[in-house]
């Protein structure tokens, strides 16, 4: 197995906010993928966005920007 | 030229991309893998292109579901309950109807407002059914039957100054006539993918304003909030139970992009070219009886009508047999309109056009009815 690293990692209601989340993300070139939700992590969507740590602001002002709207955001070892 | 049931030329992007669909994605939202995501990916692509077609400002307000009938009984058995009124009119088909039938048993009151002799609504015909525990309006955007647009910027702020929901079926209109949910104060919007949208059959959607909040008429799997007893409450997932018909939204979004592309206006002005064409060459033909307002600009590319004493599948049969010529005849699913007509056991005989036929078919077209009304 990989090693964990400390990330960030969003989840969501929906796929379709993940979706939403993604294609912005690229768009802007921010690093990041989709993985399966954590097992740390209890409700939402059954995938999330995990991205640097860095990246923690730019991705909450471009949520914040196109209104997707998160589940919660964590810094867990993944 | 049975566009109106379904448009069967469907530009050669809609085939291409459900061939591919079907080689390449998975299952939405179950998975991170490569095929899953692209599957959700694609499906999101055609909830943003859907939203900018039909002016919705967020893309996750509009749900799929497999037509507009479904669409309708979502929306009609999602949110009426016993004691509310409806209003809505005799242009309906039975997929507005019959939901509605099925609810007025178990105590929902209706009034189906009227039309003149061309067949027309008017707002003033609906704001005179509007009584204290109105709660909702259901009209269909166009007719199915004569190809006449009701006039729906002006029926949703008559809704809206009442306080009413307005739900609007645009089986007919999606791709035709101009749309905007929120110009034109539509609440729930419910659509096809395979007339004008040129999708595959078995796709279509449901618009919900945020402020709505709708039952869901399907629970079950969502690929999210597993553990969660309910249907999770956030849309579209609210609505969305079940793998979703992920091939034919591909194609449909493939045919949403064609209809982007070319321009809802310019496709409507060549639809209505070829209607127009066809309703000069019969319309002074010996007795054709013809059933709508060819006057007004904003309408489907629909021409109905009757020739002499005929039983319209007769017409339509030969129209078949000897010209090789496909339409519609019969009822259309549209009772009211044809006791309005009086043509309930004649029927109609019903020309819809698409972008995709030719001047060429038109004119044969024409030719063939010459000489079945001189034979």
């Amino acid at each position: 197995m990989r090693k964990k690293e400390l990330k960030l990692v969003v989840t969501f209601h929906t796929t379709a906010e993940a979706m939403a989340l993604e294609k912005a993300a690229k768009e802007r070139s921010l690093l990041g993928r989709m993985i399966p939700v954590p097992r740390e992590l209890s409700s939402g969507c059954g995938i999330s966005w995990t991205s640097p740590l860095e990246l923690r602001e730019e991705l909450l002002s471009l949520m914040e920007e196109l209104q997707i709207e998160k589940d919660e955001i964590h810094e867990i070892m993944v | 030229m049975d566009n109106a049931a379904t448009s069967m030329r469907k530009p050669k992007e809609v085939t291409s991309a459900v061939t591919r669909a079907m080689t390449s994605i998975g299952n939405a939202g179950r998975g991170v893998n490569d095929a899953s995501l692209e599957a959700a990916r694609e499906i999101y692509e055609t909830r943003s292109l859907l939203a900018r077609l039909f002016g919705v400002k967020d893309p996750k307000q509009i749900a799929f579901t497999s037509n507009s009938t479904m669409s309708l009984n979502m929306a009609i058995k999602g949110l009426l309950v016993p004691g509310d009124h409806v209003i809505t009119t005799i242009q309906e088909h039975n997929s507005v109807l019959r939901p509605l039938y099925e609810l007025e048993a178990l105590g929902v009151s209706l009034s189906i407002v009227g039309a003149d002799e061309k067949g027309k609504t008017t707002v003033d015909d609906i704001k005179k059914a509007i009584r204290h525990n109105t709660k909702y309006i259901i009209t269909t955007h166009a007719s199915n039957l004569t190809g006449n647009a009701l006039p729906v910027a002006e029926i949703g702020a008559l809704a809206r100054e009442n306080g009413l929901i307005y739900i609007v079926d645009a089986s007919q209109s999606a791709g035709v006539l101009p749309l905007d949910v929120e110009a034109m104060k539509i609440d729930v919007l419910c659509f096809t993918g395979h007339k004008s949208l040129y999708g595959p059959q078995g796709t279509g959607g449901i618009y919900v304003s945020e402020q709505l909040k709708m039952r869901p008429l399907v629970v079950g799997g969502t690929g999210v909030q597993t553990f969660r007893h309910e249907q999770p409450p956030e849309m579209p997932t609210h609505l969305e139970a079940g793998t979703l018909n992920g091939h034919g939204i591909a194609g449909l979004k493939a045919g949403v992009t064609f209809v982007l592309e070319r321009g809802v206006e310019a496709i409507r002005e060549r639809e209505l070219a070829l209607a127009q064409m066809f309703r000069k060459g019969i319309a002074d033909l010996p007795g054709i009886q013809l059933y709508g307002d060819f006057e007004e600009e904003l309408r489907c590319p629909i021409v109905s009508f009757n020739v002499g004493d005929y039983d319209s599948g007769e017409v339509g049969d030969e129209l078949l047999q000897e010209y090789g010529i496909i339409t519609r005849t019969g009822g259309h699913c549209a009772p009211l309109l044809h006791k309005h007509f009086g043509t309930e056991s004649r029927g109609m005989i019903r020309f819809s056009f698409s972008h995709f036929n030719t001047d060429e078919e038109v004119a044969k077209a024409i030719t063939a009815i010459k000489i079945i009304t001189t034979e």
